[in-house]
């Protein structure tokens, strides 16, 4: 990873909760116009970075630099403002508010005109193909449908560096065909993307760096076919003794 | 909002606007009485409804836009109108104070309700002791018609003026749902962490929510002294106001526009009713409305306006 | 302005027999808080409904307030499970705001339905209870108080007992600790539910029959006393029967002392704002709530 584009830079973060070290000193950085992968086993704290990173979780020491400004310590709302989106792994949807509405409040961000930001919902609707539930309730969404809302919503804040949290996790293989293009497409449209993700045929498909986490350490980051034959890697996601055990199947 | 909703309450008003031409002063009484309900819970709602924090003490407010009014007026001899802006932007001012300390130390829900309803008593405690406003005997205004006062001879002035606020407040209401505020309140009530994520200042949308709220709310005890010229802490502090915006609301439909002006009307005129069957006998109609107000809880989370959409989309649908 | 230290020593003293009865009323409501996870704003009108209950009892068949606290306190807990079970719980559909509403609804029916039967006036029992005291070294201290506290701390204590050592006790506990878990052990919720509620309003029987020989009822008494239990459930942190005990100790003094340094009126000013700076300040309680 070249430092000198960095658009993110997480250094030396480190979290515990109640006696629970959830972070322990970890550091990655994103670079501008790439799509990165923050990957690793259930319970690794890749959804506590996340929250570190978008200002949701106050990490106990290290700092978070987007852009060369320190944010550390900057609430949610002012780091979305800068051009931060994010997306949350259990959805969030506004229960009581029709789709339209709900990707509306993403883009009242840049438009303060009512016009303009339903306009622009409408249009963010469209592109991550929720164009013709623009007036249904958000509780009538299917979990696709609900998936793709927080995308929009998250679109509609027209953010620079977008995270994703499983935005493909509980999807079925079509869906998540569907859904690839999109995200490719975003990226094709200037929006830095991080994102954390189990399935990984989407990532090996989509990102040009990868970040490993487990328990709490990155364990391993570089281009996915590196990371994948990384035997630190395969140890974290398979156990102990699975990466010697493929080695020898290799061999044999 | 659909257009039908908004001619119906245009009808509504206009219909309201009629009753002083045809009816006695006892009905403009009842009439003038339920308005100001109907504002002060049109300022509830915005909070309330729209914003999901459920107070149990807009009495604060209430009070302090009727005390403001009424001191400014006996204690320095200023103009009723001026007295009314000042009582309005100190109602507006104590929102904001308390929305300040309680917003801020993050308190919600139940610790919300009982934390308002705290500081309300305590409003009321010091009026109720201290001299200034006149302590238990309360406060008259002396009887003074005349536009320039803020006093009419006929009741009917009254209940156009109170027509016209509820109208000016309705529109008010409608704007502020369309617009950036509005969506961002909508956003705080369902999701605060959603909301965060998407850029909304929480802090900053509740406070504007509590002070636009308490103004509206303290318009309505400004209302109150001009018309009733007595006040003491029971009336202006009281929890009868803090109750009763909150029932009118959400038995009306809360977070609804029309909710507020129609639960106010309906329990006026079912309050006049069972007062009327059950003639001397205090607090029946209390009774029923407090258990009209699990009745709609139970059933009819939208109130009166959900239940009558409710029930013209399945005439619709049939 | 200064006091004779016995005229403070009484007023403290009082305070703390005051005060054991509002940690009783104070005791069912973190009780209900601690399990349910609900503000029963009902509290008040439900502690109002059995002051008056003991006043009828009393008055029309000449029992002995004391005599009374045991069939009460079995009525008012199948009114309280009655309630939770088959209004409160399935009215409100499980939401936390619904519930506080509901209680509310309720709380304006039960007073008004006592107003509309008592009328306004205010009541006490006949008897000489308020001639009874006994002495102290120099002070002289209402009888009916001193059974009051008494009897207060052997309810609370029984109270402790029974969560502590029965199973049904184990039972309410677990509920309070982790719902579903309990529910898939096999402990039905509602019913839990039920019976801490009814445990709740028992204790506010206990605290009316303790009440009335000192005090004296009207519709509104209520209101008076659930925003002091209120300001004794935040103070001992929500849930926590030792620290609603503390803590109406606590609130029994200040108020006694607040009154006898500012007046009656300004004395439960004192009592609200104690209850805004802790709600604002140390929202988990005084004496350490449980985490």
């Amino acid at each position: 990873m070249s430092g000198g584009d960095a658009m993110l830079e997480v250094s030396n973060i480190s979290r515990s909760f109640g006696g629970v070290r959830a972070l322990g000193g970890l550091s990655l950085s994103v670079a501008q116009g790439s799509i990165t992968g923050l990957i690793g086993p259930n319970g690794a704290g890749k959804t506590t970075m996340f929250g570190v990173i978008s200002g949701f979780v106050a990490p106990d020491t290290g700092s978070v630099t987007y852009r060369g400004a320190d944010i550390t310590r900057e609430p949610a709302h002012l780091r979305a403002r800068r051009g931060i989106a994010r997306t949350f792994q259990i959805v969030q949807p506004f229960a009581g508010l029709s789709v339209g509405e709900n990707i509306a409040v993403g883009s009242y961000l840049r438009h303060a005109k009512p016009s303009e930001a339903r306009a622009r919902a409408e249009a963010v609707a469209r592109r991550v193909g929720l164009g013709a539930m623009l007036d249904q309730p958000a509780s009538a969404l299917t979990v696709s449908g609900r998936k793709r809302l927080e995308l929009a919503r998250a679109l509609a804040t027209e953010p620079d560096l977008l995270l994703l949290d499983e935005v493909l996790a509980g999807l079925n293989p079509s869906e998540i065909r569907d859904i690839l293009p999109v995200i490719h497409d975003i990226r094709a449209s200037g929006v830095t993307i991080l994102m954390i993700e189990h399935v990984m045929q989407a990532v090996m498909a989509l990102c040009d760096d990868i970040f490993v986490m487990a328990q709490g350490r990155m364990i391993a980051e570089g281009k996915p076919d590196a990371v994948c034959r990384d035997p630190q890697v395969i140890e974290a996601y398979l156990g102990h003794g699975a990466a010697a055990r493929m080695q020898e199947a290799g061999n044999a | 909002m659909k257009r039908s909703e908004w001619l119906f309450l245009v009808a509504l008003l206009a219909a309201l606007a009629l009753v002083p031409l045809l009816a006695s002063n006892l009905v403009i009484n009842f009439l003038v009485t339920a308005l100001i309900v109907a504002l002060a819970a049109l300022g509830w709602n915005i909070l309330g409804g729209l914003g999901g924090q459920i107070s149990f003490g807009h009495a604060a407010f209430f009070g302090t836009g009727a005390y403001v009014t009424e001191l400014l007026q006996l204690r320095l001899g200023a103009n009723a109108w001026a007295a009314a802006v000042a009582g309005i932007a100190a109602g507006a001012l104590v929102g904001l104070a308390i929305g300040a300390a309680v917003f801020r130390a993050r308190l919600r829900g139940s610790y919300f309700a009982l934390v308002t309803l705290a500081f309300a008593e305590v409003l009321r405690i010091l009026a109720n002791a201290l001299d200034v406003t006149g302590g238990a005997s309360g406060l008259l205004l002396p009887l003074q018609p005349g536009a320039a006062h803020f006093q009419f001879d006929q009741r009917s002035v009254f209940a156009w003026i109170g027509i016209a606020c509820v109208g000016a407040v309705l529109l008010l209401t409608r704007h502020m749902m369309n617009s950036r505020f509005g969506a961002h309140l909508a956003a705080v009530r369902e999701n605060e962490d959603a909301a965060r994520a998407l850029g909304v200042d929480i802090l900053a949308t509740k406070l504007r929510a509590i002070t636009l709220s308490a103004a509206i709310t303290a318009a309505a005890g400004v209302f109150y002294v001009q018309y009733f010229l007595y006040l003491d802490a029971n009336i202006g502090y009281g929890t009868w106001i803090s109750i009763e915006a909150l029932l009118a609301a959400i038995i009306g439909g809360v977070g609804t526009m029309a909710g507020p002006l129609i639960g106010a009307l309906a329990l006026h005129g079912l309050g006049e009713l069972t007062r009327g069957f059950a003639g001397s006998i205090t607090g029946i109609d209390l009774v029923i409305f407090g258990l009209l107000l699990v009745a709609a809880i139970a059933f009819a989370p939208a109130g009166i306006v959900g239940a009558w959409k409710r029930y013209v989309g399945g005439r619709r649908n049939a | 302005m200064t006091y004779p230290p016995e005229i403070v020593a009484e007023a403290v003293v009082g305070g703390l027999l005051t005060g054991s009865v509002y940690a009783l009323v104070a005791l069912g409501l973190t009780l209900v808080y601690g399990v349910l996870h609900i503000i029963n704003f009902a509290h008040g009108a439900l502690l109002t409904c059995a002051m008056f209950a003991v006043w009828a009892l009393v008055t029309f068949t000449g029992i002995s307030p004391y005599t009374a606290i045991i069939p009460l306190a079995v009525v008012f807990f199948a009114v309280g499970y009655v309630l939770q079970r088959y209004l409160i719980g399935p009215a409100s559909h499980g939401d936390d705001s619904n519930i506080l509403l509901v209680t509310l609804g309720l709380s304006i029916a039960i007073e008004n339905a006592l107003l509309a039967t008592f009328h306004a006036d205010t009541r006490n029992l006949d008897g000489d209870f308020g001639f009874q005291v006994v002495e102290i070294g120099p002070m002289l201290i209402s009888r009916p108080k001193l059974i009051g506290f008494a009897a207060s701390l052997i309810v609370a204590g029984l109270l402790w007992l029974l969560l502590k050592r029965t199973d049904t006790g184990r039972a309410i506990r677990a509920v309070a600790k982790e719902k579903l878990g309990a529910r898939l052990m096999g402990i039905e919720v509602g019913h839990i539910f039920g019976i801490t509620f009814g445990l709740g309003c028992a204790c506010l029987a206990v605290a009316a029959c303790l009440l009335m020989p000192s005090f004296y009822v009207n519709p509104r008494v209520g209101n008076a006393f659930v925003l002091v239990a209120f300001t004794i459930v935040v103070l001992g942190g929500m849930g926590s029967v030792p620290g609603a005990l503390l803590g109406g100790l606590f609130i029994g003094v200040v108020e006694s002392l607040g009154g006898l340094l500012l007046g009656d009126s300004l004395g439960q000013l004192g009592i609200f704002i104690i209850f805004i700076l802790v709600l604002l300040f140390r929202p988990t309680g005084l004496f350490g709530a449980r985490a």
